[in-house]
């Protein structure tokens, strides 16, 4: 019990690391601006009084490693800074967002985790039949589509020739949850088909690595049935590399939002960040990167802790 | 040339198919002003025209022609995207045989780095980057390689490690020849095959990425023709059933699925390498 506290807390501790280094990442890559950032905002014309002015209000003239830990402390105690477009507070602007963008994400993993999983374990069952053959087809060819291809494909589908889904799915907080999951349908059913591939790829691929292994041939030398054998011996182990696989494809799920948020005008985090971009309203795009990328983090964290949890062969490294 | 066509011959239909689909796109694109009637900017008509008479696909929202802005988009999403991923191997291929041949502290220092970069997801550091340094092609081409490049890294380093460890590298240090000399003439040409494969998977990334910030608004910037930001102009189309959008989604999803089958191909001739993917 120790040894797997000790592993779990090595790596909470390498997370909490990697945290910390993104952070400097996200504030640092202001640095590569030529000048600084109030000479970029406000261009060539300002005279030096604005620019002087406009860098005192953005403490621009406090030495870096100063202004770091403020915004650092800041964010730990829930301050996330100003918006340099319109001065509103930015944990105003994401809050509800987030909230969004978190149920669109929620509902396509619940769409797709049981999906994959099912289409893999039958294309491993029968490999190399034809129906292993139609499915790695069709997932190769989803794999190669862009998002926002599948996503217009099913608005011209869905929404346009039959009607069933709205093209926009302009969600509010006043909506009830069936009224919200039947707006952010056809979203999640975008991101579904996108991250699907994927998972029922790398599940096949576990699956087919565990079936060539010697004691499953064991097994079925001793005669024991076909689904007793998948269910009692492969299964088991092919428990770590699935929650993996799993797992890493949330956080693919994640960032695969801000595209299609784009398409069906959905009013999450990701097109905060992308409209927030174009502005070039940099402290919102640090906030929102800042966000992602801490979830992603925390995502193949989780990721690492269950792996070594579900395989015990992993507690004792060699 | 014998070889080359009992190569052929063994091909299997879907690597076929992804073949035809690269040649048919090289010829577009390189014969991009004799084939489009127009020229690329060029404002021919009213807005959204149907299909046929003078405008074979219509016009797009500016009243330029579809089908022109169709056959130039090949050229500029697809040149910008196979530059990108020619300096992402660049980059990456030179630092990971370094890492390798080096080994040590390079080595180390390499492949923290790469760690750290790889921490971020990509699309959401592009989207940091380009808004610190705005929107311009080198911008995009210089963010997309660099990031990329760490793949590419990876990968090359675990290849040429397997390779600089065996004897005829040992026998060409003993010998006295120079760094650049050994991964030039004994690892580089070991690790090509895997290296190739990944090139092919990496441009399909590559592509998709680029056409995926053009739709945002945030690749490439008009009125250069390209087909992320052909759909998202003209996307207010798909809402009257009209199919026009779909055409440049279309495209860039058949140049991948081309170029995916053919990579699927060289992969099982290869060893079944990368199997699982």
């Amino acid at each position: 019990m120790d040894k797997i506290l000790k592993m779990v807390a090595q790596r909470l501790a390498l997370g909490v690391g990697t945290l910390f280094v993104v952070s400097l990442i996200i504030f640092g890559a202001v640095q590569l601006l030529p000048g600084d950032l109030a000479e970029a905002i406000l261009g060539q014309a300002a005279t030096e009084e604005t620019v002087a002015a406009f860098r005192r209000e953005l403490q621009l003239d406090l030495p870096a490693h100063e202004r770091y830990l403020n915004w650092l402390f800041g964010i730990l105690q829930g301050d996330l800074g100003r918006s340099l477009a319109n001065q509103r507070e930015i944990s105003e602007l994401i809050g509800k967002r987030l909230l969004n963008t978190l149920f669109l994400a929620g509902m396509a993993a619940a769409i797709s985790v049981p999906l994959a999983v099912t289409l893999g374990v039958l294309a491993a069952l029968y490999r190399n039949s034809f129906f292993d053959r139609m499915v790695n087809m069709a997932t190769l060819t989803t794999i190669s589509f862009p998002e926002f291809f599948v996503a217009y494909i099913l608005v011209l589908i869905l929404a346009v020739n039959i009607g069933m889904f709205p093209s926009i799915s302009n969600v509010s907080s006043d909506l009830d949850f069936w009224d919200r999951v039947y707006r952010s349908f056809l979203p999640a059913l975008t991101l579904t088909l996108v991250v699907v591939a994927h998972m029922m790829r790398m599940t096949r691929a576990a699956i087919i690595n565990l079936l060539a292994s010697p004691y499953i041939e064991m097994a079925s030398l001793k005669g024991i049935k076909r689904a007793r054998i998948i269910t009692h011996h492969a299964l088991p182990n092919a428990l770590s590399p699935i929650i993996n696989v799993i797992v890493i494809n949330l956080a693919f799920l994640i960032v695969g939002v801000v595209i299609v948020e784009v398409v069906f005008v959905y009013p999450g985090l990701g097109q905060l960040m992308v409209d927030s971009v174009s502005k070039r309203d940099i402290p919102v795009v640090q906030a929102c990167s800042l966000i992602f990328a801490a979830t992603y983090v925390l995502l193949n964290l989780t990721a690492d802790i269950l792996s070594i949890l579900s395989n015990p062969r992993l507690m004792h490294p060699r | 040339m014998e070889d080359f066509v009992k190569l052929m011959r063994s091909s299997p239909w879907s690597a076929r198919f992804g073949m035809a689909v690269i040649l048919f796109y090289v010829v577009v694109a390189v014969f991009a002003p004799l084939i489009s009637p127009y020229g690329e900017t060029e404002i021919v008509g009213s807005e959204f025209e149907v299909w046929g008479g003078a405008f074979l696909l219509g016009t797009d929202n500016l009243g330029r022609d579809m089908f022109t802005r169709m056959v130039y988009g090949a050229r500029n999403t697809i040149g910008i995207a196979f530059a990108t991923t020619c300096l992402a191997f660049l980059i990456g291929g030179f630092f990971g045989l370094m890492a390798a041949a080096l080994g040590g502290w390079v080595d180390q220092v390499l492949s923290r780095l790469v760690d750290i970069l790889m921490a971020l997801p990509p699309l959401i550091f592009a989207l940091l980057l380009l808004a610190i340094l705005g929107t311009s092609i080198p911008v995009l081409i210089g963010v997309i390689a660099v990031l990329d490049s760490t793949r590419v890294y990876r990968l090359a380093r675990a290849v040429a490690m397997n390779i600089a460890v065996l004897d005829y590298v040992e026998v060409a240090r003993l010998r006295g020849e120079g760094l650049l000399w050994i991964i030039r003439r004994e690892i580089l040409p070991n690790s090509l095959p895997p290296l190739v494969a990944e090139f092919g998977l990496r441009f399909c990334f590559v592509f998709l990425f680029i056409a995926a910030l053009s739709f945002l608004g945030l690749g490439i910037q008009p009125p250069t023709a390209d087909w992320g930001s052909m759909v998202r102009d003209n996307a207010t189309l798909i809402t009257y059933g009209d199919i026009t959008p779909l055409l440049p989604a279309g495209a860039i999803a058949l140049l991948t699925v081309g170029v995916n089958f053919v990579v699927d191909w060289f992969l099982h001739k290869t060893a079944g390498l990368r199997d699982d993917q």
